[in-house]
């Protein structure tokens, strides 16, 4: 099978753009991949599209279709199909395209992910985004995913005698990165009593605990060996990619804080990889609340249940252990659900090629991006990097 | 989200707190399912109704403060999972009790409650919630 490489990237803003609709955001991402890459749009031979939530948010559905006609590639007459796995539709997506050349169909693929939130009136975007949930046994009754999130949070902390602190570390860390990346939505530094004293949102968890409604979109080209051998194209290799599902409901699931999908997505993408957790040189992780980010490190294996507080402090940081959203993670780049996923991989592509500047990790060889969706029902998880 | 239809198909389960019990392995579920997750092909016919207690303990909450449309008039309420002592877990809401007196741990009842109301005149959904026992 051959090796997949991403051999372009590109994004727009990510943040509340009111004069940007959801067609023009997946162009503009799109066409910044296409140059980034250097290609022309001709040699595409097929397009995955993720967006979660243009159904019932902008009332527009075969996003497909919407993406390559406005691209100016419908007379290309490619296949374009859309993905949609909630909030982890983005990841799913590029592990779909990745098969696809992985099978040897394909030679060039695109992936681009969108989402446009911001164009519904107030509370409205609490009911819609509790369509990631169980609509009928969760958000009937008033649940949110902030809500479930919470109880996640009042459950662990007890168990594990771990202070709301090592939580507001995770946003403090974010919106940090994020004030050194021109595309991220928040690009203002936080300090840790900034993060604790918050407006409550749900319980224990506040607003600053809590990733932002964003609008965005984000693109990526990935192409074959065959295909990055004959052009001379300096890619970066995807190594391995992996997904799980687990139960739709958290009350469903054995534990409130247990987040199956990520541990066992993650195993799975390791051992694809060849790739011990000691050689990451950071992760991107699906932080949509703080309280994830904790539990995600310890089930990626970064951290013993419970002790992640150990590394949210330094660890994480930029030249730390084991650098997390260098990127600035969805509390601070920003989560447009559809573009999140693909987002983590304009980040590991630019990371990679060295241009991050500020938030550079130095001598940055492979990438862990995890990828989930609503409150862990499904993880991917993706290795980038190396030879 | 008022599709009347949708909701309605479920009330019987909703207003009874009724989940099923698998024949095979003996698990009872709660929202009812059609398969059993442990014994897969060996459940399919063999599920069977069966009516929840409605007592359980509280296994985590939250206040929630920013809220859904439909929820405006509660705000802020305590949603919670509650561990049954039949065996499922459920999300519910917490009524009548000030947020100070719910913990973890503590024993609750479900009741038989209003449960959302979408916009001013609209229709009205009724389902189980939970008070301190
Ligand atoms: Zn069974």
């Amino acid at each position: 099978m051959s090796d997949v490489y991403i051999i372009g990237a590109g994004e727009t803003k990510f943040g509340e753009l009111w004069e940007r609709s959801l067609r023009e955001l997946a162009v503009e991402a799109g066409l910044k991949a296409i140059e980034n890459a250097g290609i022309f749009s001709r040699d595409i031979q097929v397009l995955y599209g993720s967006n979660s939530l243009a159904g019932i948010i902008n009332g527009q559905e075969n996003i497909g279709a919407l993406i390559s006609d406005f691209s100016g590639i419908a007379e290309n007459h490619i296949p374009a199909i859309r993905v949609e796995a909630s909030t982890a539709s983005g990841g799913a997506a590029v592990r779909q395209a990745s098969l696809a050349i992985k099978s040897g169909e394909y030679d060039v693929v695109m992936v681009g992910g969108v989402e446009k939130m911001t164009d519904v009136y107030g509370s409205e975007i609490i009911d819609l985004t509790s369509s990631v949930l169980d609509r009928e046994w969760e958000a009937f009754f008033g649940a949110t995913p902030a809500s479930l999130a919470a109880i996640t949070a009042r459950k662990y902390m007890a168990d594990f005698g771990v202070d709301k602190e090592a939580l507001a570390m995770m946003s403090v860390n974010d919106h940090l990165n994020a004030s050194k990346n021109p595309d991220a939505q928040f690009k203002n530094k936080i300090s840790v009593e900034q993060a604790m004293g918050a407006t409550p949102v749900a319980e224990p968890l506040n607003l600053m605990d809590c990733s932002p409604v964003s609008d965005g979109a984000a693109a990526i080209l990935l192409a074959s060996e065959k295909y990055v051998k004959k052009n001379k194209i300096d890619g970066i290799r995807i190594a391995s990619s992996a997904d799980a599902q687990d139960y739709l409901a958290v009350h469903s699931r054995k534990s409130l804080y247990a987040l199956d999908s990520a541990r066992i997505a993650g195993k799975s993408a390791l051992e694809k990889a060849h790739v011990k957790l000691d050689d990451i040189s950071f992760a991107e992780l699906h932080d949509s609340y703080s309280i994830y980010g904790l539990i995600e490190l310890e089930e990626l294996g970064f951290a013993e249940k419970g002790h992640a507080k150990d590394l949210v402090f330094d660890d994480i940081k930029l030249g730390g252990r084991i650098p997390v959203n260098p990127s600035g993670g969805l509390k601070a780049k920003g989560n447009p659900f559809g573009a999140t996923g693909v987002g983590q991989f304009v980040e590991a592509y630019r990371q990679l090629k060295n241009k991050c500047g500020e938030r550079q990790v130095k001598g940055a060889k492979y990438a862990l991006l995890h990828s989930m969706a609503g409150t862990g029902s499904m993880s991917v998880v993706h290795i980038v990097g190396g030879e | 989200m008022g599709e009347v239809s949708r909701f309605w198909r479920e009330s019987v389960h909703r207003y009874r707190l009724m989940g099923n019990q698998c024949g095979n392995c003996k698990r009872i579920f709660f929202p009812p399912r059609d398969v059993c997750p442990i014994c897969h092909r060996e459940s399919i016919g063999k599920m069977k109704d069966y009516t929840l207690s409605g007592n359980g303990t509280i296994e985590s909450f939250s206040v929630v403060h920013d809220v859904p449309p439909a929820f405006t008039r509660q705000r802020p309420y305590i949603i919670a999972i509650i561990r049954l002592d039949d065996g499922p877990s459920v999300t519910g809401q917490i009524v009548d009790s000030d947020p100070g007196e719910v913990e973890m741990g503590k024993r609750v009842t479900s009741v038989f409650r209003r449960v959302a109301q979408e916009g001013e005149s609209g229709i009205i959904e009724y389902g189980y919630k939970f008070v301190l026992a």
